[in-house]
């Protein structure tokens, strides 16, 4: 069997389920036309032009800097990932969704929504996505993230349910590899976000609310961080399972291992949580040696990685040379890059070499002193989650809102020039950040109005500031394309099925592989690990020292 | 077609595990070879009563002994006291800092003075500045609506 999912033959969801998904996701794409709004105007800022005034609900930069991060990090990411993953996970295990948790899910993301747009339009949250404490937000922008991880729990948990269903009635089946995927992903989210939930739950919120007098900066701010590196895998897994079992299927190739690619998967889910130090090297109060563990097990967790670059560009140019592609790389140009989804994700890969590399940097120990806090960190994301990621999601949207509406896609031309836009436009602003940041421009800072500069940073400045633009034509473009498919698209032309791919090395019944379907154990091994990396910390650093008191002065 | 791209498989996943730990050893030797350190654990302080512990009680910067110097650093929003380091070339400087209030940071641009000042922690690291010269000195960390007034210089004479 070398179909990644079961019943490779078809399976229809529930028309009231396909909207369901889709408000889901429309959700996410709210929060990213609310975030990318403001990434603009942080872009301009770095040039030197202060167009805030311009946002009639703002009154002033970190308030706009807190929605972009909030919007586009948290809630689009996730909100995508809400209707995606168990989506993903119904189709290859051919079971329909239950619509009661998919309503359950859905409103309680609106309800996150709702408080979190609150706290922050009213500039009662202006402590940026890290919610750094003694920065004190109010206490409705606690519970509406609260809410937003609940709702990705409701996700997970329907995803669990749909898998324990499976099983049952398919004892001794390996589980179809697009599901195995799609569950690791958010089982590993579980076990993230165990820091948040501790922090947000146990000390911010009821600190807030004047529960707690005071609270713990350095212990909240390392269970933040807890979650907070892993929390970036879980943003790049979905983009990972697309370029793995979905992407290969659209260029005409296949997915080279599906052992291989459950591996990949497993490593995500034992390694990414252990790392979350690299985060806190210039840190007081952890030991240099506990930062030392971290950064190997960083250095770990980019191994799967690795992995992906291999088996995704094999993939690549297996359907490169099934279309007639021929050379060392000129099968590249036989790739279907007229394929607004294929065009998308492509850029999006290549980006993200540069994303990875800039990623070991700052993972670097030592290293990470010549770039912690400075412009070159936004530099390095926005070419992870701002396009590797980013691109994927829009990308991946250019079939799969299709295939919700059931309408054809709108303007497929203009959404092949879409993600080249964003691109150019994203690598011309990391440009700009990185040399920045080398240069000692600090970031989340209102450069325009510092009251300090350096002339060496006029270049750096004006390149942000045009990427960003171009970065912002490309995500306008985007709304435009899936706005007029869902307003104007064919109707009844819409893709009948998600494009998953075949294996060429499928799973096996009797080899090594079988291991890896036991998720529950490598749950616990993963557990496991996060009590070395973490235990010797908490062991000496507990009880909480409870010495800030909350500061709003933003 | 399969066996191939295994073999090819296993050279680059072979390759890339040998870089990683030259990258790896590469950043161990210049840890401990070039004394280049984190700022690790310097003990705890209770943030509200900073100005009256010594040495916080007394910012500024002091000579330990030939070309080496200390720098007791207070940050609060938005301000570094002292907010201008004068310090001979070729002095080894350990910065010793904490914060009243909110997180701030400590970045000396040109430098690896770049650490994080969190509340109830002190935070410590040794630079030494070879070249004459004048760095500029940001607080890094978001601290509040004046973040981007929050700096300083070190000058190097």
């Amino acid at each position: 069997m070398s179909a990644t999912v079961a019943s490779p033959e078809g399976f229809q969801l529930p028309a009231e389920q396909r909207r369901l998904v889709r408000w889901t996701i429309y959700i996410g794409y709210f929060a990213l036309f609310a975030g990318v709004a403001h990434g603009f105007a942080q872009a301009l800022s770095y040039a030197g032009i202060n167009i805030l005034r311009f946002f009639p609900f703002l009154q002033g930069y970190y308030q706009g800097l807190t929605a972009h991060g909030v919007a586009n990090a948290l809630f689009f990411t996730f909100a995508f990932s809400n209707g995606f993953l168990p989506l993903l996970t119904s189709r290859a295990l051919a079971r329909p969704l239950k619509t009661p948790l998919l309503h359950a899910s859905l409103w309680t993301l609106v309800v996150a929504n709702v408080l979190v747009i609150f706290a922050v339009s009213t500039n009662r949250a202006s402590v940026l996505y890290t919610s750094y404490a003694p920065l004190q937000a109010h206490w409705t922008y606690y519970l509406g993230l609260v809410l937003l991880v609940v709702s990705s729990y409701i996700a997970a948990a329907h995803m669990f349910i749909l898998l324990g269903g499976w099983r049952k009635e398919n004892r001794g089946v390996r589980i179809p590899l697009l599901a195995f995927i799609s569950v690791a992903s958010y089982a590993m989210w579980i076990l993230a976000s165990l820091g948040i939930a501790v922090s947000f739950i146990g000390f911010l919120l009821p600190w807030s609310l004047g529960i707690l007098e005071r609270t713990d900066p350095l212990l909240n701010r390392t269970l933040f961080w807890l979650t907070g590196h892993a929390i970036v895998y879980v943003w790049l897994l979905p983009a990972y399972i697309s370029w793995y079992a979905l992407v290969p299927r659209q260029v005409g190739g296949k997915l080279i291992s599906d052992p291989l690619t459950r591996l990949v998967f497993v490593m995500f889910l034992l390694l990414s949580v252990p790392t979350g130090f690299h985060h806190q090297y210039t840190d007081p109060g952890i030991s240099t040696q506990m930062k030392a563990f971290h950064g190997l097990m960083t250095f770990g967790v980019f191994y799967p990685s690795l992995a992906t670059a291999f088996s995704v560009v094999a993939s690549l140019e297996m359907g490169g040379r099934n279309r007639g592609g021929t050379g060392v790389l000129r099968w590249i140009k036989k790739l279907p890059w007229d394929d607004p989804s294929v065009a998308a994700q492509l850029l999006a890969m290549f980006t993200f070499v540069f994303g990875g590399i800039t990623g070991l940097i700052n993972a670097s120990y030592i290293v990470n002193q010549v770039v912690h806090n400075t412009a070159w960190i936004p530099g390095h994301f926005h070419m992870t989650v701002g396009s590797a990621v980013a691109l994927t999601l829009m990308g991946i949207a250019y079939w799969l809102i299709p295939y919700l509406t059931d309408r054809k896609l709108w303007g497929r031309k203009l959404a092949v020039a879409q993600s080249w836009f964003y691109t150019v436009g994203v690598l011309i602003f990391a440009r700009g950040m990185i040399s920045g940041g080398l240069d000692g421009m600090p970031r989340r800072t209102f450069i325009a109005e510092a009251s300090y500069t350096k002339d060496s940073w006029a270049l750096a400045g004006a390149l942000t500031g045009i990427g960003g633009t171009l970065m912002t034509i490309g995500a306008l473009l985007f709304f435009v394309v899936i706005g007029m498919t869902i307003w104007k698209g064919q109707k009844g032309e819409g893709p009948k099925d998600i494009p998953f791919a075949h294996a060429l090395l499928p799973a096996s019944e009797n080899r090594w592989d079988v291991k890896l379907d036991r998720l529950g154990l490598w749950f616990l091994v993963a557990v496991l690990l996060v009590v070395i990396a973490y235990g010797p910390f908490f062991l000496g650093y507990l009880p909480p020292h409870l010495v800030s008191p909350g500061f709003r002065i933003f | 077609m399969t066996m191939r791209i295994e073999r090819y498989e296993k050279a680059f996943l072979g390759v890339g595990a040998g870089m990683l730990v030259i990258f790896l050893l590469a950043l161990g030797f210049t840890s401990i070879s070039m004394g280049i350190n984190l700022p690790g654990r310097a003990g705890e302080i209770d943030p509200a009563s900073v100005r009256a512990i010594p040495p916080f009680n007394n910012p500024g910067v002091r000579e330990l002994g030939p070309g080496r110097y200390e720098v007791v650093m207070v940050a609060s929003a938005w301000a570094f006291q002292p907010n201008e380091i004068r310090v001979p070339a070729g002095s080894e400087v350990t910065f010793m800092a904490t914060t009243t209030d909110v997180i701030h940071g400590l970045h000396v641009d040109g430098t690896l003075v770049n650490m994080m000042l969190i509340p109830g922690q002190v935070s410590r690291n040794t630079y030494r500045f070879d070249e004459p010269g004048e760095h500029l000195m940001v607080c890094h960390e978001f601290c509040g609506v004046g973040h981007h007034i929050m700096s300083g210089k070190v000058v190097v004479e």
